[in-house]
């Protein structure tokens, strides 16, 4: 907080504004690439070694599982999808939430979002991969898998999840990787050829040559807002179609024209939450307090309440009508007051009113506040999956007994590590990339990223957005954090 | 409505088969319990006796130890004509060629499409003791969990029990089957819809999809098999592939040697009876042979869930005057 009060007026005079700003650059390379290039901590180190494992014994899980049949997971015919579908449902919802809140606010030219979108890209595109791969477990037979693409059936749902999700995993990396091409010529220039020749023959490869002119610059913008565009309605129809493997079935509870954008919005809402858990750890532990501040939290904390009461609704939308008849309301019984009922209110209470409880009150706004509600959203959401899936699952259709899915340690050990693999993916991802966007901060500005500005003031910013590159002789200061001349003449 | 009497007309190569729907059941179900008391020795009106068809099903009867007229030349001539008239193929189900183009790899012994199958179940014989599963997971070495033939007790809205065994519908809309992503399921050319254990990935969707819960998992690498001389094919799948789904083939490969299904032939009480559509004959374990389209007609035979358009190739004939959908959408937990 002192801090920005010194920058702040700092920046009030017109003489100190170049070097306030070449300061700021300064911070934010050194805070984004210290991580990437320096020594690796005994923390981090450890963390890595521990999350591997974890990691390694979800691996050693599931090739038992493959051994012995999908049985060791505690399915059986009444409980034939469980806890891997909703792992699946749950890691591909999230990571919605990193790629669309940052596409929105990328969009909606929201300059506070620029410390966030480098954690909440990469956050998706981990959590991505991690859903997609939890497809193997939930098969009875992974290693037909290529059969999907080979024997197609265009009239089965599933067919149609395969190629929204590689769809979608595809554009999440491009997502991912455009706003890391400046990066990559920063990094690069910092690193040097001589210290690490094959990082920096990577970095070079991936910097695609650029050089911050402005001709690349409108280049960059523009392909960055139509991929933009692209992945929301990509997002949306992927969440659809994924829910379309449960509604286009005629079991009670899944049959429900409300399920698409009931899924739309469990997946942006446990995302933002997720976005909101990733930053405050990332927070913490890589040192960015200057830079992700109370702010954030607070701005993503009124995105994750809002599409918390959405998600409300549409979970009173889904229940009540048939609720209402009572015709195939069987399932709604169990949720509410039966063998569902404890996982179901588990979610009211920490998924809804806890979280949106934690946003109202002003008290609790703050970074502590909204980090326990994502905490509470994130965990509350994929209980309420297990909610979604299990009763229509388990409940009898001619007659009989309700079935019952048993977790085992096979099917938690491979959940666990699944959710691991989240930290795990992004301390590996962060060891190699910039955990910050370093261009888009610098374009942004200390002002547009840090304090809350007026429109003309980012109209201003955005004029100049080559400026700690283009202007005169490069250098921004020590630290080894600067730029050769040649690059910058142009 | 009319278009499922107009698909049945179909399949059942243009003979008279009343709708399903078509029984209208009053609540006190009056109107359908006109079942034939015995059906052994007294044929009742709706017995087939042309000789020609009781020899073709006196195959069936012999096999199954019962009384009928043996004859070893099957006579089919007579109704290769439907045969032709029909689409040739597993496609014919008005569902624009997605029954699984699976069944052309499948190197199958089925005979050319000479026979629709078929399954009466007479609801009024069941007595609910089960010899119908224990003769199918003997003769498919399934775990107890896998009961492809199921007897399930059910409460009819009026308060009485009664008993209804469950094979798979072998639906002419198979769900499982337009869901399955591979064509791992498909619908062979005398209607039996199969699962080739080969290609299925295992993914259950099929499961999810089949609204008379048919399907079974193979959830365990633990089940042992004895020594099996044949290999396993979707007629005859046996042994199960571990994490591949199985279900009720209808034991079509007994179907089209002249033998009974497991479980109509370990029915006791005679109250399956298997069929075909193009023959129009049904016959059971007692013996009895009827013609099916009259058989149906005459007790306002119904399928099982019409609502959920799937058009099953089994039929109940509800003796009790049980409502069948009445009491499946008040199953209790
Ligand atoms: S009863 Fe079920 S398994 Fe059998 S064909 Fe119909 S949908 Fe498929
Ligand atoms: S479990 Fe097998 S048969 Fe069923 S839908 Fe999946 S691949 Fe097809």
């Amino acid at each position: 907080m002192k801090e920005t009060d010194i920058n702040e007026s700092a920046l009030l005079n017109e003489n100190g504004q170049r070097d306030a700003e070449q300061a700021w650059a300064a911070d934010v390379r050194r805070a984004a690439i210290r991580p990437t290039i320096g020594r690796a901590s005994v923390a981090w180190k450890l963390s890595v070694t521990v999350l591997g494992l974890v990691v390694l014994a979800g691996l050693g899980a599931w090739i038992y599982q493959f051994k012995r049949g999908l049985g060791a997971a505690g399915y059986n015919d009444q409980a034939f999808w469980a806890v891997y579908i909703v792992d699946v449902v749950t890691f591909i919802g999230v990571s919605y939430g990193g790629a669309v809140i940052s596409a929105i606010l990328r969009l909606t030219g929201q300059s506070w979002r620029a410390p966030l979108t480098r954690l909440a890209e990469g956050t998706a595109l981990v959590t991505v991969l991690i859903g997609a791969l939890f497809i193997f477990p939930h098969l009875g037979r992974p290693e037909r898998f290529w059969e999907i693409p080979i024997y197609v059936n265009t009239s089965s749902p599933l067919f149609w999840d395969f190629m929204a999700i590689s769809t979608y995993v595809l554009a999440t990396v491009i997502f991912f990787y455009l706003p890391l091409v400046p990066d990559m010529a920063i990094v690069n220039k910092t690193l040097g050829r001589a210290d690490r020749p094959a990082r920096f023959r990577i970095y070079k490869a991936l910097s695609l040559k650029w050089m911050g002119n402005e001709r690349q610059r409108r280049l960059l913008h523009s392909v960055l807002t139509l991929i933009s565009l692209i992945i929301i309605p990509l997002a949306v129809s992927v969440h659809s179609v994924l829910s379309w493997a449960f509604a286009t079935t005629s079991r009670p509870g899944w049959m429900e024209s409300v399920f698409p954008p009931y899924f739309v919005i469990a997946a942006l809402y446990s995302g933002t939450a997720l976005v909101i858990v990733v930053a405050s750890a990332f927070r913490k532990g890589y040192r960015l307090e200057r830079f992700i501040t109370k702010r954030h939290f607070v701005r993503l904390g009124y995105i994750m309440a809002a599409l918390g009461l959405v998600y409300a609704y549409l979970t009173i939308a889904d229940l009540l009508s048939e609720g209402y008849t009572g015709i195939t309301s069987g399932w709604i019984r169990q949720t509410i007051a039966g063998r569902y009922a404890i996982p179901f209110w588990f979610y009211v209470v920490f998924g809804e009113v806890l979280p949106i409880a934690l946003v109202a009150v002003k008290k609790t706004r703050n970074i502590k506040g909204m980090t326990v509600a994502s905490v509470g959203v994130v965990i509350a959401l994929w209980v309420k999956r297990i909610v979604i899936v299990l009763p229509p699952v388990t409940q009898p259709l001619i007659g009989g007994f309700w079935g019952t899915y048993h977790f085992t340690w096979v099917s938690i050990t491979i959940t666990v590590a699944g959710v691991a693999a989240i930290p795990f993916g992004l301390m590996l991802l962060f060891r190699f990339l910039p955990v910050l966007s370093i261009d888009e901060m610098e374009e942004m500005g200390e002002l547009g990223s840090v304090e809350q500005v007026s429109k003309e003031t980012l109209a201003v910013q955005k004029q100049a957005p080559a400026y700690a590159y283009a202007n005169g002789n490069g250098h921004v200061n020590g630290n080894g954090v600067g730029m050769p001349e040649k690059e910058v003449q142009l | 409505m009319r278009k499922l009497s107009k698909s049945k007309q179909q399949a059942s190569g243009g003979l008279d088969l009343i709708p399903a729907e078509s029984c209208a059941i009053p609540a006190d179900g009056q109107a359908c319990s006109i079942m034939p008391a015995v059906l052994a020795d007294e044929p009742a009106g709706s017995v087939e006796k042309d000789l020609s068809r009781r020899r073709f099903l006196g195959m069936f009867g012999a096999v199954a130890g019962a009384t009928a007229v043996l004859g070893t030349g099957v006579e089919l001539l007579s109704y290769r004509a439907y045969a032709q008239g029909l689409p040739k193929t597993n496609n014919w189900t008005g569902n624009s060629g997605m029954t699984g183009s699976g069944a052309a790899d499948m190197a199958s012994t089925q005979a050319p499409p000479t026979h629709q199958w078929a399954m009466v179940i007479d609801l009024s014989m069941c007595n609910g003791c089960g010899s119908c599963t224990a003769a199918c997971q003997k003769a498919h070495y399934l775990t107890p969990d896998q009961t492809w033939m199921k007897v399930f007790e059910l409460t009819d809205t009026t308060g009485q029990t009664y008993h209804l065994p469950r094979p798979c519908m072998q639906c002419e809309n198979p769900p499982c089957l337009h869901v399955c992503p591979v064509h791992a399921t498909f619908r062979q050319e005398q209607g039996v819809v199969l699962v080739n254990q080969d290609r299925c990935i295992g993914c259950r969707m099929c499961m999810a999809a089949c609204p008379y819960e048919a399907r079974y998992f193979n959830w365990n690498s633990d089940v042992k098999y004895p020594p099996i001389p044949v290999e396993a094919t979707p007629e005859f799948p046996v042994p199960q592939r571990l994490g591949t789904v199985g279900k009720c083939t209808f034991c079509v490969g007994n179907l089209n040697h002249g033998l009974l299904s497991e479980c109509a032939a370990g029915c006791q009480m005679g109250a399956i009876y298997n069929g075909d559509l193009k023959t129009d004959v049904a016959v059971n374990s007692a013996g009895t042979t009827v013609k099916l389209s009259k058989f149906l007609d005459d007790n306002n035979a119904v399928t099982f869930k019409p609502e959920q358009n799937t058009h099953p190739r089994v039929w109940y004939i509800l003796g009790h005057g049980q409502n069948l959908n009445a009491d499946a959408s008040t199953a209790k937990s």
